[in-house]
């Protein structure tokens, strides 16, 4: 049978009972933000002189940024390689990079003391600062992120400009508007999809330098000079395995059917690309003979050793496995694994491994910190239920078929 | 070759230029003042006769305006039950260590080092901090977003953060007095200390000096000068009886702290040829795919 695949906004209804959950979860969310403001840092959370980072930047900015990889992973996939076969996974992928961009950027805004301050970085340079890089990089990936979706909101409307009251008779001026932005955007876009590769492995991997200047303070485990290279491959490893996840959740959230020839091509790359970073992980760690850190039991071994070998070494073994990769329970599962390592990863290196020298109890983050990042989160997911109901962003099989401009070539199964 | 590809190729052109453009501009604006002069002046702290009277912490509030008990209540040396670190409220603390062969406790002062190759000059989003001709290494709360990562970088754990304050919380740490000696006078506690505990004076020299007193009384100090060397030098250094580990002074090495790090992002971003390497390659790639595809589907785009 034919199918045309094309994305389209779905219709369904806003509100599940899952849906109010994640609201409430925003909600007391926001309620400990605006506590954060009020009163200060602080007064929120558990951090002091020793730990001047915690989750909002362990967990909201180092692994929001890692989990948002599918944008740039399958926008080198489909757009550089051009393999047609995957083009509809990358709106989805374009939009949750977006938001998990946007979320990233907030959460810096929150965490910094002085937040009104946040544009300094655009006009006082440091050049010698991985932060400063880390934050312009961030700043322009996330501007291409915002053009690269451009064209779905000018296909949502080109043709349906319907503005209220007197307005009316600007339709067709915006639709005009409208359709020469679509023809520039369609003309220039290559360029800010490269520009979003070159700009993600930049980013992805100075955001492990970043740590690096901590130096004795960071434990040898992941201290090494290598960090940028580690950070770079378990983003590129994390980008498919966070396409097929969420494919799979939102398919069944929306009561479609998953793709499952496409998640299963993706999860054919994972395999390969995990032992490449498994292998650089494990060279590192016999080379700088950090091996004999792992014989003595605590915290550090302990969250080392689970990273490893539930974060890498299960779902190698998954993905490399014919059988469990062909069903879309082993590829969930695989994937969740793959996302709770490099999720670990990121934890382990921004907040386990950093050990002050005096520190006078550990860090552990307090309600209000959890509750912030939990909030975000859930934040996060209604607005892309939400964004996923007003523009064509999700593809669905089409009862009729109409070769347009915008459908998706080359679908066939 | 057809208008869309001549196209693709003059404006991916342009953009490696324009990224380039930029790129070369970054170190000049992006340079943070940072001087190493030859005449910079350092502390030197002998720890071997400092009594613990805790003067210089008054001193210090007192010169900075930051609110203090009366200096009478400074005598009480109960404070020294627990080790102090200097924080939003105190840039220099002194604590107490047991000495189990001396007759007195020993006492020591904890502030900024200024470094001379600071770990959070470098590290600094916003280039905030400066190294100033004197060898202070200075703050800047006209440029700090308070984003913390110099108390992430600095190896001795120094920069402190306002984190009880809502609105426009600073970094605190010790600005050596730059306003005092800017002046001519002395950092406000070099000058009241009582026993001589601190000499202000040119960093050379003052290498010079501690080397003659460790020359001639052995059996006083142990034969290192912490910040000699120490992650390249700072401008503070100190003198003691016992190993440095022992007063709570972190082990580092010799390289500056920053070294590493600087080295990898010069290597990422030598002349930013490597990204821009990058942005060719993959322009390549989509070129030569987005070709392929035209002969297999006939040019049908
Ligand atoms: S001791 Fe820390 S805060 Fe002071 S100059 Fe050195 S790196 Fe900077
Ligand atoms: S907190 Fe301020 S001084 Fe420290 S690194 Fe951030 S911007 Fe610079
Ligand atoms: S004023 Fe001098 S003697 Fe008194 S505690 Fe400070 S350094 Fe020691």
């Amino acid at each position: 049978m034919e199918h045309l695949f094309k994305p389209t906004p779905i219709q369904k209804k806003f509100f599940t009972p899952i849906v109010i959950i994640l609201s409430a979860i925003a909600i007391n969310g926001l309620v400990f933000l605006l506590g954060r403001f009020v009163f200060g840092i602080g007064a929120v959370t558990n951090l002091n002189d020793q730990f001047p980072w915690g989750i909002w930047i362990g967990i909201d900015v180092a692994a929001g940024v890692a989990l948002a990889a599918g944008g740039f992973t399958t926008a080198a996939l489909g757009h550089i390689m051009h393999k047609d076969k995957y083009e509809v996974i990358i709106r989805p992928a374009l939009l949750t990079a977006m938001l998990g961009y946007t979320f990233v950027a907030m959460s810096v805004m929150i965490d910094l003391g002085r937040y009104h301050y946040i544009w300094h970085p655009l006009v006082m340079w440091n050049g010698t600062s991985v932060l400063f890089e880390v934050g312009i990089c961030v700043m322009i990936y996330l501007t291409v992120l915002y053009i690269e979706f451009l064209p779905i909101v000018t296909e949502r409307f080109i043709g349906r400009v319907n503005l209220p009251g007197f307005l009316a008779k600007f339709n067709n001026t915006v639709d005009k508007l409208l359709r020469v932005l679509d023809r520039a955007l369609d003309k220039t876009m290559f360029i800010f999809i490269i520009s979003g590769v070159v700009l993600s492995c930049l980013h992805q991997s100075s955001l492990g330098t970043l740590m690096v200047i901590a130096g004795e303070k960071m434990h040898p485990l992941w201290q090494t000079p290598i960090l940028p290279l580690l950070f770079l491959l378990s983003a590129i490893c994390v980008g498919f395995p966070m396409v097929i996840f969420e494919s799979l959740i939102s398919s069944k959230s929306f009561g479609l059917k998953p793709e499952l020839d496409v998640l299963e091509g993706l999860g054919r790359m994972v395999g390969p690309m995990l032992l490449i970073y498994l292998t650089a992980k494990m060279v590192d760690v016999v080379i700088r003979e950090t091996y004999v850190h792992l014989m003595t039991i605590n915290t550090e071994s302990i969250m080392f050793t689970i990273e490893v070998m539930i974060g890498i070494v299960i779902p190698l073994r998954m993905f490399f496995s014919r059988k469990i990769s062909k069903t879309p329970e082993g590829l969930f599962w695989a994937s969740a694994f793959v996302i709770f390592g490099v999720l670990l990863n990121r934890v382990n290196n921004f907040i386990i491994a950093y050990t002050p020298p005096y520190a006078e109890s550990s860090y552990f983050p307090s309600f209000g910190e959890i509750s912030v990042t939990l909030g975000f989160i859930a934040l996060e997911i209604l607005l892309f239920r939400f964004l996923v109901m007003i523009f064509p962003v999700v593809s669905t099989p089409q009862k009729v078929a109409f070769k347009t401009k915008y459908a998706v070539k080359g679908l066939f199964r | 070759m057809n208008k869309s590809r001549r196209n693709f190729l003059k404006t991916s052109a342009f953009m490696g230029a324009s990224i380039a453009g930029v790129a070369s501009t970054k170190p000049v604006k992006g340079a943070p003042k940072n001087i190493l002069s030859d005449d910079r002046m350092g502390v030197l702290v002998d720890t071997t006769v400092c009594i613990g009277c805790r003067k210089c912490e008054w001193a210090c509030k007192s010169a900075h305006d930051m609110p203090t008990d009366p200096i009478e209540k400074y005598d009480d040396r109960s404070v020294f039950d627990k080790r102090r670190r200097p924080d939003a409220h105190a840039l220099t603390v002194v604590n107490e260590f047991e000495n189990q062969n001396g007759k007195f406790p020993i006492d020591v002062k904890v502030q900024c080092m200024h470094c001379d190759h600071p770990a959070c000059l470098s590290a600094c989003i916003v280039g905030a901090f400066s190294k100033e001709e004197n060898g202070t290494v200075l703050w800047n709360g006209d440029k700090c977003i308070g984003c913390r990562y110099c108390m992430v970088a600095c190896p001795f754990q120094i920069p402190a953060f306002e984190f009880d304050k809502a609105w426009s919380p600073d970094i605190k740490k010790c600005d050596f007095c730059f306003d005092r000696t800017k002046k001519g006078m002395l950092p406000a506690c070099v000058e009241i200390c009582p026993m001589e505990v601190l000499t202000y004076g040119k960093r050379s020299e003052l290498i010079r000096a501690a080397k003659e007193k460790i020359r001639l009384y052995p059996e006083r100090y142990v034969d290192h000068i912490l910040g000699e060397h120490e992650v390249g030098g700072t401008s503070w250094m100190y003198l003691s009886s016992k190993d440095f580990a022992q007063l709570d002074f972190p082990k580092l090495g010799k390289n500056a702290a920053p070294g590493v790090t600087e080295a990898i992002q010069h290597g990422i971003f030598a002349y930013f040829i490597p990204p821009i390497a990058i942005y060719a390659l993959l322009g390549g790639v989509m070129w030569l795919n987005k070709n392929r595809k035209h002969e297999e589907h006939g040019g049908d785009e």
